[in-house]
């Protein structure tokens, strides 16, 4: 299998999981490398990405597994795409990969949540607290909404105050079976301590990690 | 602006369609660059990007080095809700520059539906939307496009009007204003020079004058602009500037793939059809040229899917070569062709059955009126014979699904013809029984209407449209007369139509009661869910204007009309003994098989038409 590490930075976060699997198809396509397409009726090059980026989140990390119909060094093959992408993706490189999606586990996230009056006292503390126990929010599903209790979907959680205006929640997060939706840890803020609702919220996948917290790639 | 910007877009729908970057897009040092030029497209991003005139127009302005053409849509409502909230006007995708501080703003103006839309787009760009109320020289605002051969109702809030292709006409048009900024001109010293550019109408230079009845007295130029203004097209097809390199979008548009226009104007000469008329005389590709731009404009975009464009593809001489030589280029890259706008005849149905090697697209035929008399009054050459005899090969070549396209109220129309077309769909309906590939599959015959709008540079543009409610009972007639399982009709409203009509054949008074209607809050006219036909109603009756003086009168052939100041080549005598002919049910023969003297071939500077 090849795997491609690439990163969706930018404008580009606003770009839907399909929009990214089309713009990476047509992007091969004008590489002139030669993707292997799906048989059937209605052929398209085979392509997988690992754990789908919600709209309007970012990320440092998206991986995608492609298939080859010519043998072809895999080291060229970030750079011809770089010339072939829209603003906001950029390939990282390529390689040989035997580790399953499957295998991944937990991914970490970094959120910005900024206040334009300055960020409230103590927010740290009180938003430290939240990720501490049970905090159950409401999650939307197929049908309709669920109630999840976050807590065990967290590994690790760090709280800094960046700047005056900006606070930073550092969390790692469980990335499949179950997901965490990153966007719930603001909800959980959001229900828990209502004055710490933040006017603006930016958020970006740094990290992916297997069971062992070992960086999966 | 940039954070404002990134904090309205995570709470409205489909972001992606505002903030460019796409592949393509291109990117000057504004420093550099002596003319910032606005393409503003009066609709969605999704219907704006699927516009092949803006492509063309877009890499056309940013090949002169010193020129930088940016583009703006109209911004879906929620997301015009949040701007004007969060003070963010309307900006240009690539450098995000507020539209208010380019040069130059051009508006394509495709439909007239999308007239509101102009208003609202100015407004949210902070710029004046009446001309009048602009005083400095920049920004210039106008606009081009098909609708621009009536430029009348919107001749208060443009500058100027390019009528005709735009490749050398735009150009013109900014090398004009790159002087004009350069030496200090001011406005009026621009637009009188503006208008003596050909092909170029500015409004401000001529007085209009009413009769007691509303009809036009007189329409008088000013100084020396141009008595009627002719409009400009590109001679050879070949020389200008071909988009093969275009913008493609990261996020799902309307028509998402190439599109390779094989051809300017129709040779066929249906009476209703403005593009028809407007876009003549013919002229074409050559196939070679045409497989060249195809593989570079498949290879550049990477796009899976490439259509060929022109009004009727079948016309397309070289069709066949073209179409072998594309499929042996597609189908071992996996890239489907699709052919829209064939005819019902035999040569296209074989054409079709070699398409589908790569992909099967939907089969449509537009035979617009179902009876034979009424086919020869609007010079629709399909006969009955040949439209069953492309159903046959169609169904025996495994299609089970076909639409069919009609027009009611067309000039003439009695009930009679209105049931030719309930007959004519049971005939197809037969043809089925007894071709039918695969009959336990069932079929599917979609019958659609709408309302015939009569449209000015035709030989209907004198006609009367049938009232709502008539179109009304006429849907009721054949929907009653057409009782199937296998069949099902959707007709269009008439309320559109008929506003439709309103403005495509308005004078000045009209453009008052297109900013009313936008006042009491039109958009986004062509959106159903936008669409209020009271607004409209209501707009008219508060500038003491009659609709139905413009959509539902009848025109004294010797009445001035208000687009007469415009000529698209093809002379007024000419209209006339079409629209003779019509009533007359005589077939005007194609300008391939006959010139009749339509008056455009003088738009040439050498050569005939269809060269
Ligand atoms: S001049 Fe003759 S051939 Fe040319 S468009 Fe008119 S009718 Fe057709």
């Amino acid at each position: 299998m090849n795997r491609l590490l690439m990163r969706k930075t930018g404008d580009a976060k606003f770009l839907s999981h399909l929009d990214l699997m089309r713009t990476m198809q047509r992007a091969f396509v004008r590489t002139g490398l030669k993707i292997k397409h799906t048989q059937g009726f209605n052929p398209h090059p085979y392509m997988s990405f690992a754990l789908p980026l919600s709209v309007g989140v970012e990320s440092l990390c998206e991986l995608m597994d492609f298939e080859l119909d010519e043998p072809l060094e895999l080291a060229c093959i970030p750079d011809s795409l770089n010339k072939k992408l829209p603003d906001g993706l950029f390939a990282v490189s390529a390689y040989k990969a035997e580790n399953k999606f499957k295998n991944i586990k937990w991914l970490d996230i970094f959120c910005e949540l900024y206040y334009d009056v300055g960020v409230p006292e103590c927010a740290a503390a009180k938003i430290q607290n939240i990720f501490s126990k049970s905090a159950v929010v409401e999650k939307r599903t197929k049908r309709g909404t669920a109630q999840i209790d976050i807590f065990p979907l967290i590994n690790a959680v760090k709280i800094e105050c960046a700047t005056e205006k900006m606070l930073s929640i550092y969390a790692r997060i469980s990335a499949q079976e179950p997901s965490l939706n990153p966007g719930l840890l603001i909800a959980a803020v959001n229900k828990y301590e209502k004055s710490l609702t933040p006017d603006f919220t930016k958020m970006e996948r740094r990290e992916i990690y297997d069971a062992d917290l070992k960086v999966f790639r | 602006m940039k954070q404002q910007l990134e904090r309205i877009l995570q709470s409205v729908q489909k972001p992606a369609r505002y903030i460019g970057g796409e592949y393509n897009e291109i990117i000057k040092d504004k420093a550099k660059v002596n003319l910032r030029f606005a393409f503003c497209f009066p609709d969605t991003y999704e219907i704006g990007m699927s516009n092949l005139g803006l492509h063309i127009l877009y890499g056309a302005l940013n090949d002169v080095p010193d020129v930088w053409c940016e583009r703006a849509f109209a911004p879906w409502g929620d997301m015009e809700e949040e701007m004007r909230r969060s003070g963010v006007p309307l900006y240009a995708l690539e450098s995000g520059d507020p539209i208010s501080s380019f040069d130059i703003i051009g508006f394509s103006l495709g439909y007239e539906m999308a007239y509101t839309n102009v208003l609202n787009m100015l407004d949210l760009a902070d710029i004046p939307i009446r001309a009048a109320d602009r005083k400095e020289l920049l920004p210039i605002v106008f606009a081009g496009g098909t609708s621009c051969v009536n430029p009348e109702p919107m001749s208060d809030f443009f500058d100027l009007f390019a009528i005709g292709e735009g490749e050398e006409l735009d150009l013109d048009i900014v090398n004009l204003l790159k002087i004009a900024k350069s030496e200090g001109w001011d406005k009026q010293q621009f637009l009188a020079e503006a208008a003596k550019i050909p092909g170029v109408y500015v409004p401000s230079l001529y007085d209009v004058s009413y009769n007691e009845d509303g009809t036009l007295n007189s329409v008088l130029a000013i100084e020396d602009a141009p008595k009627v203004v002719t409009k400009r097209i590109i001679e050879d097809l070949e020389s200008s500037y071909f988009p093969s390199k275009t913008i493609v979008p990261s996020t799902e548009i309307v028509h998402d793939r190439v599109s390779l226009e094989l051809f300017r104007g129709c040779i066929r000469g249906c009476r209703f059809c403005q593009a028809g008329y407007v876009y003549r005389p013919v002229r074409r590709r050559s196939p070679d040229f045409l497989l060249k731009k195809a593989k570079e404009a498949l290879s550049d975009s990477g796009y899976e899917e490439i259509t060929l464009s022109s009004l009727s593809t079948s016309d397309y001489k070289g069709l066949n070569e073209l179409c072998d030589n594309l499929i042996d280029w597609c189908e071992p890259r996996k890239v489907s062709l699709s052919l829209p706008s064939l005819r019902a005849d035999n040569f296209s149905m074989e054409l079709m059955a070699k398409v589908q090697k790569v992909r099967r697209s939907g089969l449509t035929f537009a035979p617009e009126a179902g009876s034979q008399r009424l086919r020869d009054v609007i010079n629709k050459n399909v006969r009955e014979e040949e439209l069953l005899e492309s159903c046959r090969v169609a169904f025996e070549g495994g299609w089970n699904s076909l639409k069919l396209y009609f027009m009611l109220g067309l000039p003439t129309e009695t009930d009679e013809d209105v049931l030719a077309i309930g007959e004519l769909v049971n005939k197809v309906l037969d043809t089925w029984r007894t071709h039918a590939k695969n009959r336990s599959r069932g079929v599917r015959i979609h019958v659609s209407t709408s309302c015939f709008v009569p449209k000015p540079h035709t030989p209907f543009q004198w006609e009367s449209q049938i009232e709502m409610e008539e179109y009304s009972r006429r849907v009721k007639l054949l929907r009653d007369n057409m009782k199937s399982r296998s069949i099902s009709y959707s007709w269009h409203e008439p309320d559109v139509s008929f506003v439709e009509a309103v403005l495509s054949r308005g004078d000045r008074r009209v453009g008052r009661a297109i900013e009313e209607a936008w006042r009491m809050g039109g958009k986004l006219d062509s959106w159903s869910e936008y669409f209020s036909f009271d607004r409209w109603t209501s707009a008219f009756d508060k500038c003491g204007l009659d609709m139905r003086f413009y959509a539902c009168r009848e025109r004294k052939t010797d009445e001035i009309l208000p687009w007469d100041i415009v000529s698209v080549g093809v002379s007024k005598s000419y209209l006339e003994s079409e629209k003779k002919n019509a009533y007359d049910g005589i077939i005007t023969p194609d300008c391939r098989e006959m010139c009749t003297g339509c008056g455009a071939d003088a738009l040439l500077l050498r050569g005939k038409c269809d060269e």
